[in-house]
């Protein structure tokens, strides 16, 4: 599915500068894109406004060939509600603390949402999960609760749980942050065995390694998109003075 | 069961065909008027039981006590909770506005009582001035009290408190009707009643404005029992005979028959039995009162909690999730049901809204203020469940495709009942607690019960353990199975750090 992100413009209240700043990027389907920029670089942010879990003032989303989000100042409430909810269908966020549901077990966690929103039979929503999380390695603890799992599993069970709603875009939050560094490894495995599957993946990181296992890079300043190319150009010789401070600061 | 407990507690009407004359009486009061039998718990008796009795035969009905706080008798008569408010109801010109009054049926002496030897103790009305004096809320006596001057302290519970209070030196003297000094201040050795004239107290039966046929039997049967003796007979039974009652109904205020009520009443609280014997012969015979108002106190607090929980249910979303209006709707609820007593909501709903054309059943009367008062309470427990559970709980949800109903339903909802359980029990125990207050609008329930009981059998410490084990069955059950819900909703909820 195609992404068009247009002239975005977010700015937090009674902030002085904005948070994005005109940011614009097209991305074509398929593909294991990262999402580099120092804090506060808007990041996250964009992935939120991107979501419908902030707002934006201008500019626009387009989401495939027939949705388009507009800001808050160039399309109503109901507008964007809709739009919202048809980008929901078909992009999934898998958040940095993974927001499990701590009540439900692994399979129960990913069958909720086809069951209550897409009406799918419970039985076969649970085979759906079952087959997921099989894939992401998952096959013993199907019937664990969050709170029995370690943190790499409960990522797992993120992963799966977003994948259960057949999203076509999947959007990461600094997926190693919340785990042990000695995890960076099962982490790109886990992204790499996804991509198989044909899910673009969007992933905002601070972590090299994670940028040098994608196909694409992104790198954001001050709300914008300086630098974008392959990993072995923009890691390798970076055009872009912030994309030089960034690749300083890590080494 | 609770279906069954509701029936059997509302069943109070008997089954019999025929007319039925349904008078309010309190039987808090106690001895001498309407209390239950120190022998057998489980019969009202009284001058008054035998005065009604008597009545409704000369009018060919069947007589059924009404339970109601005694000070509330007329406006209950107002409501038509019962035909004829018949217990003590003192001849006063202000009662005649609200409701219709028959002839006397007795008179009697206000006395004043003070500690035997007392040279400190007021002994005249003038004397009254600035010394604490105890006596009964809204009586004569208290007027009497309050013109002279006097410190009144009044008494919800007891009569025996009252005297009790003045041989332990917490007032100066007690100002009661002759019948209540006959039976509690005369009994104490260390009272002593105060020679001379201190008012005079008439008792009336009151019906509902308009029915003046009720009014004209009532007085045909009155001067009937007087013409052919069977008053006289009724008074001396009860050691109540007097000179002032022999003037008021014209017969001879010689004594001549001896108090065989009043004997035994004395015979049977002269002195309280040991404890084993209690226990042995007493409290068995308390058992089926005790259980029918257990039924009634578990069906209220059952019922008012299922009203409560379903409004703070109602509530507690419609304040963190409704539009600003329901917002500031349901804040305005919490705090004006929160922030206001209990005993004022229940006043409202009974005995105000007839004022507006809607006249409850006292059962669903009494659930309805507990429901509505508690569903504050439950409201603000449940907001702080919901509030409780992370915010990434609900973007979860959403970025999910689940509605905000959906991801509180599936969600949220079951995270928060596991913080808001515990204090949801707590709520339940003061519930079952606070229903005693449903006394106030006719219903019989432990707290009554157990008031009632002690002031008939003078004995307030043995079925005070009593009462209080049976508010335990009840409530126990209940904390322990939240506590194994609690458990087992809890089970997974340990919140690690991601």
């Amino acid at each position: 599915m195609r992404l068009v992100v247009k002239d975005i413009t977010r700015r937090h209240p009674g902030a002085a500068a904005a948070v994005l700043d005109g940011l614009s990027f097209e991305l074509e389907g398929g593909t294991l894109v990262a999402m580099l920029g120092p804090s506060g670089s808007g990041k996250t942010t964009f992935l939120r406004c991107l979501i419908g879990l902030e707002p934006f003032e201008r500019g626009e989303i387009v989401a495939g060939d027939d949705v388009v989000l507009r800001g808050t100042e160039q399309a109503s409430p109901a507008e964007r509600r809709e739009s919202i909810a048809k980008i929901r269908a078909r992009i999934g966020l898998v958040f940095q603390s993974f927001e499990l549901f701590p009540h439900l077990t692994a399979v129960e966690n990913c069958a909720l949402a086809p069951v209550r929103v897409k009406g799918v039979a419970r039985a076969d929503a649970e085979a759906k999960a079952v087959e997921l999380l099989t894939r992401l390695g998952l096959a013993e603890r199907l019937k664990a609760h969050p709170d029995q799992l370690s943190g790499g599993q409960r990522q797992r069970v993120a992963i799966a749980r977003a994948l259960a709603m057949e999203p076509k875009i999947l959007l990461y939050d600094e997926p190693t942050s919340a785990l042990d560094p000695s995890m960076k490894q099962e982490v790109l495995q886990t992204l790499h065995r996804v991509d198989a599957t044909g899910v673009t993946q969007v992933v905002v990181t601070h972590d090299l390694s994670v940028a040098r296992g994608s196909e694409h890079v992104w790198v954001l300043g001050k709300g914008k998109l300086v630098e974008e190319g392959k990993p072995d150009e923009v890691l390798v010789s970076p055009k872009h003075e912030a994309t030089r401070k960034l690749l300083a600061d890590w080494r | 069961m609770l279906v069954a407990f509701v029936l059997a507690a509302m069943a109070a009407a008997p089954a019999e065909s025929g007319r039925v004359l349904k008078w309010g009486c309190d039987a808090q009061g106690g001895a001498p008027y309407v209390f239950q039998d120190p022998m057998d718990p489980n019969h009202l008796v009284g001058f008054e039981v035998d005065l009604a009795n008597a009545v409704a035969a000369r009018m060919g009905a069947k007589a059924v006590p009404v339970q109601g706080q005694w000070d509330r008798l007329l406006e209950l008569l107002a409501r038509g909770d019962f035909d004829v408010a018949l217990n003590g109801v003192e001849l006063a010109e202000e009662k005649k506005r609200v409701a219709l009054l028959t002839q006397p049926y007795f008179a009697a002496p206000e006395v004043l009582t003070v500690r035997r030897g007392d040279a400190g103790a007021p002994r005249a009305v003038e004397a009254l001035r600035g010394r604490r004096v105890g006596t009964l809320p809204g009586s004569l006596a208290s007027r009497i009290l309050e013109r002279a001057g006097a410190e009144v302290r009044t008494y919800d519970g007891g009569q025996n408190e009252i005297y009790e209070d003045l041989r332990l030196g917490r007032t100066d003297a007690v100002l009661l009707d002759d019948p209540i000094a006959h039976y509690y201040g005369d009994l104490e050795e260390s009272l002593e009643r105060v020679p001379g004239d201190f008012g005079e107290v008439r008792y009336v039966m009151a019906v509902h404005q308009g029915n003046d046929a009720l009014l004209a039997e009532l007085n045909g049967a009155l001067a009937g029992l007087a013409k052919d003796g069977s008053l006289r007979d009724l008074y001396q039974r009860w050691g109540l005979w007097n000179a002032a009652t022999a003037r008021l109904i014209g017969a001879d205020p010689a004594a001549t028959a001896i108090p065989t009520e009043y004997e035994r009443w004395r015979a049977s609280v002269g002195k309280l039995p040991p404890l084993w014997e209690r226990i042995r012969q007493r409290y068995p015979q308390t058992l089926p009162l005790f259980a029918r108002a257990a039924g009634m106190t578990l069906a209220l607090s059952l019922v008012s909690m299922l009203l409560a929980i379903a409004v703070g249910v109602t509530v507690a979303t419609g304040r963190r999730y409704g539009p600003a209006p329901v917002r500031v709707l349901a804040a305005g609820y919490v705090e004006f049901f929160r922030g206001t007593p209990l005993l004022i909501q229940l006043t409202m709903v009974y005995f105000g809204l007839p004022e507006l054309g809607i006249r409850l059943d006292p059962f669903v009367a009494g659930c309805i203020a507990l429901g509505l008062n508690y569903g504050a309470a439950e409201a603000e427990n449940y907001r702080a469940g919901l509030e409780s559970v992370p915010a990434g709980q609900s973007e979860a949800s959403a970025v999910l495709g689940l509605t905000r109903w959906q991801a509180l339903r599936h969600v949220v909802g079951p995270q928060a009942a596991r913080i808001s359980l515990p204090p949801m029990t707590n709520d339940f125990i003061a519930l079952l607690k606070d229903s005693s207050l449903v006394s106030l609008v006719t219903l019989t329930e432990l707290t009554k019960t157990y008031v009632n009981l002690g002031n008939a059998m003078r004995d307030h410490l043995g079925l005070g353990v009593m009462v209080a084990l049976w508010y335990l069955a009840i409530g126990l059950p209940f904390a322990f199975l939240s506590k194994r819900l609690e458990g087992r909703l809890g089970r997974h909820l340990r919140r690690s750090e991601a």
